[in-house]
């Protein structure tokens, strides 16, 4: 079988400008945060992003890497609006392609499915279709409802963070909550899984955790704190003290050297220079 | 502390119970922090069969403290079960919208123009499928005619008059039961569904709330008093569910 391990750059090569990115996890939970900031790094640009947003939406917003962005909510949890996404909304720098949470949950099972659209009461009577023109309704077969067609989200590639995987490409979340990552898995034509751990295939216990399958899965990334500054948790809580570091800078002349600090390098850089800023952290000023 | 009067942020806690009280064996979801402290106290007293999440991925049992967890569980709830759970109508959900107009249609998502928000929110969120899915109730800490207003700029959750106009579909599981405020409760069984006064808290006159209110509000008569918490219900809002008082820092007034 196959040795899927790459690097993050080697993921980001297989990228192109313009595609359809689906990114896992769920507001600033388990995001494949490492995996981001190589975009960041990178040429990159005019992507389209689906997401249950938090810093990945805020982060790749603030590149300036964002055309689209299709959600249902941007959010860093603890602090419940995300800074840089609240800035391009504001700015209208962003077409916002904004969806009911269960309809995005429908949009990517369509497509994981094959299928054009699912049908749903979601939606009916709000302003959901004025503000996204392209959504339709369809008359039930079998009596006479009519339900809105959540279309199908297919994705070009799709990017998750978990706890455990094998060379080949089957995950393990041990997780209170899968969230919806193998749904992105299967609705994108590429799928690559970040992880904190690579073990040995017979590690994966117990076998009902494994959450993504290697059918799925074009690439793994080995990514120790790979999700950090959100949570992963059992392996580490969200750091929260980071993210008000992050949200505090946003918008303000300190943001780059924010930017410089922590994104402006390689993942080991990243990795070090959150531990260099230890418990009496130097505050960006 | 027990035995003083209550305050208002208590009388509100009290007030967000109610809307779950007869709910049943249903995921009660309380959003904000008075909402939270009220769908624990209506389960430790009126409303034992409701479910609780622990605010992750699991069901809690037992009454525990807001910012704590609790010290037992009674089975997982990941987020793609809530959904099915909503769709299938087991759910009675309380939101705080930035804007409720007199039909209970509100936004949660931006204020102003939407591709080019003056103030960008949370985002529809699950408002569109909770409103046409299962019962619906608000918590506003702040009662103004900022967030009581004529017309909402965007509609996420749906009101009586879309879910009628939107047809059948939209309408069979659409169900709103209350608004609670820090001025007072209201529900939706005026003239066409539109938003009425209930009940005003104690110290809250009438004319108060209709100055705070950007809408016309239908009253129907005599305006009651709403009812205070027991002694009970006090002493476990005091002493077990939020012992650190965070609830006086939602309800300022």
């Amino acid at each position: 079988m196959t040795d899927k391990r790459m690097t993050a750059e080697q993921v980001v090569s297989e990228l192109r400008s313009g595609m359809t990115i689906g990114i896992g996890g769920w507001g600033s939970r388990r995001k494949p945060m490492s995996l981001i900031r190589a975009i960041l790094r990178s040429d990159l640009e005019d992507l389209t992003v689906v997401t249950y947003g938090g810093p990945d939406a805020g982060l790749l917003l603030a590149a300036g890497k964002v055309r689209r962005l299709v959600y249902g909510f941007v959010s860093l949890d603890s602090i419940p609006l995300e800074p840089h996404f609240r800035a391009a909304r504001q700015a209208g720098a962003v077409e916002a392609v904004e969806y009911d949470e269960g309809m995005l949950y429908l949009g990517l099972y369509a497509a994981a499915c094959r299928l054009p659209f699912l049908p749903t009461r979601v939606g009916l009577g709000s302003d959901l279709m004025r503000i996204n023109p392209d959504l339709r309704t369809v008359r039930s077969p079998y009596d006479d409802e009519e339900l809105l067609a959540v279309p199908a989200l297919r994705l070009d590639a799709a990017l998750v963070h978990l706890h455990r995987a094998d060379i080949h490409g089957n995950a393990l979340c041990l997780g209170p909550d899968p969230y919806f990552d193998d749904l992105y898995c299967a609705a994108a034509d590429r799928a690559y899984v970040s992880c904190e751990q690579v073990v040995p295939t017979e590690q994966l216990t117990p076998a009902a955790s494994v959450l993504v399958r290697r059918h799925q899965v074009r690439g793994v990334v080995p990514a120790a704190r790979g999700a950090h500054f959100t949570s992963c948790d059992p392996d580490y809580p969200r750091d929260e003290r980071f993210q008000r570091e992050y949200a505090a800078v946003a918008g303000t002349d300190r943001w780059a050297a924010f930017r410089q600090r922590y994104l402006d390098t390689d993942e080991a850089g990243y990795q070090q220079a959150v531990a260099a800023r230890g418990p009496q952290m130097e505050v960006i000023r | 502390m027990t035995g003083t009067a209550p305050t208002r942020a208590e009388v509100c806690v009290v007030a967000c119970a109610e809307a779950w009280r007869g709910d049943g064996e249903i995921l009660a979801s309380p959003i904000g922090l008075v909402p939270t402290i009220g769908a624990r106290l209506a389960r430790a007293t009126f409303s034992p069969e409701l479910l609780l999440t622990d605010g992750e991925a699991a069901l809690g049992v037992g009454t525990w403290p807001v910012g704590g967890s609790p010290t037992q569980t009674e089975g997982a709830l990941p987020f793609r079960q809530i959904f099915e759970l909503i769709w299938s109508g087991r759910r009675h959900v309380m939101m705080g919208p930035g804007q409720i107009d007199r039909y209970g249609n509100i936004n949660i998502s931006a204020i102003g123009d939407f591709h080019r928000p003056k103030v960008a929110l949370l985002g529809v969120r699950g408002a569109p499928g909770n409103t046409v899915s299962h019962p619906c109730s608000y918590w506003v800490p702040r009662h103004s005619r900022r967030t009581f207003v004529e017309q909402v700029d965007l509609v996420c959750g749906i009101g009586y008059d879309r879910a009628a106009s939107a047809g059948p579909s939209a309408a069979r599981f659409h169900q709103l039961r209350r608004v609670v405020s820090d001025l007072g409760v209201f529900d939706f069984t005026g003239p066409d569904h539109r938003m009425r006064l209930v009940s005003t808290h104690p110290g809250v006159t009438v004319e108060q709330v209709h100055e705070a209110t950007g809408f016309e509000l239908w009253t129907g008569g005599e305006v009651p008093q709403t009812r205070l918490p027991t002694a009970h219900e006090l002493t476990l809002i005091r002493t077990v569910i939020d012992p650190a008082g965070h609830r006086d820092a939602e309800v300022r007034r």
